[in-house]
């Protein structure tokens, strides 16, 4: 890469050809506000908060997409930029809603951050604000329109990122809204509820739809018996929601928040992320033996099913029948574990701490109740959980540590990997292979499935099989893999799948910013949190070797297969209708 | 609301645009033109006809439909009559005249008659404020209209 000598408010700086002047500034350690740029999206340009002087042009120019050139003079802190850019600000302000108390995104907002940066006390114009309606029709996704600043990033993420392409902007001026095509209310629309969209929007337009309130309810009522699980990535980000530095392993903090909110039993998703490896480790197993249909994909990601569902519903019989381990573990709550704790399950809540909205579709899908109830009744973003800590004043940080409950709390360090792209594929391969060929896996970490390459490759020597995997992260990584595998390429066995980049440590429930830098910081504190646990082996986590003695009897058992399989629902491509067959 | 199917005649003729025109979504905006001339309008079907035949997004049609204003999603009378509102025409009369062409329609500003006769639009300054106030039906531009004269005019357009 060749580089380029330009100097920003007289300093000199040494930039790469083909950058931005806002990267070479952010480079050169000089600040420049923003609002519209994401580190994760292509530049839009469409805010104008970045706004800078450049000798020789006309008017000002947005730094974000401005790309440098040899000799360039640039001016940051001129008059004329402190002042046009106080006006873009009070613009965006001035028919935004003024209720930032009352706000989800109060203390994280953007442009409430970039006011009192800018020192804004005073808008000179007023202009009402758009008067929408806010649109909860979703599970998952709650659209205020009228705190919308027009960045466009939720439609880039959408398109870009996701490559479901359901957001778009509609009408010009004043009048512009985001929003689905055509009006649909988010609930109708296409939306695969993976609130990607959330984690980018700058303001508090996109938001979860939140359980708190019905949380707080059930947590306060002495006849409901209240029962918590908590995903793999939510204990590696936590802690940001709360003050700490990203990639801070917290789990036994969470642990011990979680009871001082009151919760009856504090168990752990992971237990059933290892319950998932053996039920879709012998699934596979059955598929390839069997000559079923392959690839199998992975299931644990709702966003990425819904996403299969609406868009290539005819590679349904590809993805494995396995619920996901949110599910797995709402079902036996409500059987086994009511069953063994004497607990009437028709009293029984069952809460679910986890990194995503997608949940709170999945949970809702009418096919999730086996256990005869409703088998997870609310699920909590870790934003979510972070607000209620916070709301009853526990101090997180000083917080002692705290174990998991039994019998649903015991796990593997292959449970944990399943909040990282590629995890679920390292967990199946560590017990897949002990289970085929009887022989201990010497090296248990697979690098090859780690990290943030969008599409990931593997071939594994299982016994006399040639196993070929493959991961993909975000969705638009995972069109590009299964159109290879629609035109029947690859010549895969298996494949997992994960709605949002990074995996669920990077899920749209997860503490707000999002970057590469924070995702690989959360992405080592799980490989971390794998390595510092003394079993990291599903089957042989000694809960699961019990749970399949008295209860289940062994994977893919009738009782296994009335609660922990399910079935899909092939959808259309246009909104959120399930497919007629014609 | 939207997805509905197309009866197969409006699809031939799409069909027939896009085939013209070559399936490229930077042609979007003149396979949208050319459809909104056969058809009259875009409406969401046909929006998410033209979006699965390119290969793209039906937000991302919609996007540029309801961004320029020549487009229109509803239905247009066969005339379309625009009354200027610029300064020396609204000055001389021209909000009394779109009074008059309103009551004669029976139809508001951005509205279609019911007999699908005429819609009726504003403008604000066709370069004739000389010869003001001014009205335009189709190509044909009239001045110096006083209000008593718009039926007589209208009579004209079946």
């Amino acid at each position: 890469m060749s580089q380029v000598n330009i100097t920003i408010n007289g300093q000199t700086v040494a930039a790469e050809a083909g950058m931005t002047v806002l990267q070479a500034a952010q480079a050169a350690g000089i600040r420049i506000p923003t609002l519209c740029y994401h580190p994760d999206l292509p530049a839009q340009g469409a805010c104008r908060v970045c706004l800078v002087e450049i000798e020789g042009e006309r008017v000002l120019q947005p730094s974000c997409t401005f790309k440098v050139r040899e000799g360039m003079c640039v001016h940051t802190r001129s008059p004329r930029v402190r002042k046009a850019r106080r006006t873009v600000v009070e613009l965006l302000l001035s028919d935004h809603p003024s209720d930032c108390t009352a706000c989800a995104r109060n203390g994280t907002c953007e442009l409430q951050s970039l006011a009192e940066e800018l020192g804004i006390r005073e808008v000179r114009v007023k202009a009402e604000p758009p008067g929408h309606e806010v649109d909860d029709s979703s599970f998952s996704v709650i659209r205020d329109p009228d705190k919308c600043v027009l960045c466009r990033r939720c439609i880039e993420t959408c398109t870009v990122i996701q490559s479901v392409s359901g957001l778009r902007i509609k009408g010009r001026g004043y009048d512009s809204v985001v929003g689905a095509a055509f009006d649909l209310p988010l609930g109708s629309a296409l939306c695969v509820n993976c609130g990607q969209c959330i984690n980018r929007c700058p303001t508090g337009a996109l938001t979860e739809k939140s359980h708190i309130g019905a949380v707080w309810a059930a947590l306060e009522d002495p006849d409901t018996f209240t029962v918590v699980q908590t995903a793999p990535a939510v204990r590696v980000a936590l802690g940001e929601a709360l003050g700490m530095d990203p990639g801070k392993i917290v789990t036994g903090k969470m642990v011990a928040a979680l009871r001082a909110l009151g919760f009856d039993r504090v168990f752990d998703t992971d237990f059933t992320a290892d319950l998932t490896i053996m039920e879709e480790g012998y699934e596979l197993i059955h598929r390839v033996t069997t000559g079923g249909v392959l690839p199998q994909l992975t299931s644990c990601s709702p966003g990425w099913i819904k996403f299969i569902e609406h868009f290539y519903p005819d590679l349904l019989p590809n993805v494995s029948s396995c619920k996901s381990p949110q599910q797995m573990f709402g079902a036996l709550a409500k059987t086994y574990f009511a069953q063994e704790a004497g607990v009437d399950p028709a009293k029984m809540r069952v809460v679910s701490i986890m990194p995503c909205t997608a949940k709170k579709f999945e949970a809702a899908r009418p096919e999730m109740n086996d256990s005869g109830y409703q088998d997870v009744d609310y699920v909590l973003t870790t934003r979510e959980l972070a607000q209620m800590i916070r709301e009853i004043g526990i101090d997180f940080e000083t917080l002692e540590e705290s174990g998991f409950d039994d019998p649903l709390g015991q796990s593997t360090g292959a449970a944990v990997i399943f909040g990282a792209t590629g995890g679920v594929m390292e967990a199946a391969l560590r017990t897949a292979y002990e289970v085929i060929t009887n022989e201990k896996l010497e090296d248990i970490d697979i690098h090859a499935v780690r990290g943030m390459q969008g599409v990931k490759e593997a071939t594994v020597q299982v016994g006399n099989l040639e196993l070929k995997a493959a991961v993909a992260h975000g969705l638009a990584n995972a069109r590009q893999l299964l159109d290879r595998v629609a035109r029947g390429e690859g010549g895969y066995h298996f494949i997992e799948i994960m709605a949002c980049p990074g995996g669920c440590l990077g899920g749209g429930g997860q503490p707000i910013p999002t970057s590469m830098e924070i995702r690989k910081s959360r992405a080592a504190a799980i490989y971390q949190a794998d390595r510092d646990l003394p079993i990291r082996r599903s089957h042989e986590n000694p809960s699961i070797q019990a749970i399949y003695e008295k209860f289940l009897g062994k994977p893919l058992s009738e009782k296994s297969h009335h609660l922990l399989h399910t079935k899909y629902t092939p959808r259309t491509r246009r909104a959120n209708q399930v497919a007629t067959r014609e | 609301m939207a997805v509905q199917t197309l009866c197969c005649e409006t699809s031939n003729q799409i069909d027939a645009i896009i085939e013209r025109r070559g399936a490229d979504p930077d042609s979007l905006i003149e396979i949208l033109h050319a459809v909104q001339e056969e058809i009259g309008y875009l409406p969401c079907e046909v929006q998410e006809y033209v979006a699965d035949r390119l290969g793209i997004a039906p937000g991302a049609v919609e996007g540029v439909v309801s961004f320029y204003s020549f487009f229109t999603t509803v239905p247009r009378g066969r005339h379309t009559v625009k009354v200027c509102q610029g300064t020396a025409c609204y000055v001389r009369g021209g909000k009394r005249l779109l009074e008059a062409v309103s009551k004669h329609c029976g139809c508001g500003v951005g509205e279609t008659s019911a007999d699908m006769r005429f819609s009726l639009d504003v403008v604000r300054c066709v370069g004739a404020c000389g010869l003001s106030p001014v009205m335009t039906v189709g190509d044909d531009v009239y001045e110096r209209v006083k209000p008593t004269r718009v039926a007589e005019i209208l009579a004209k357009y079946e």
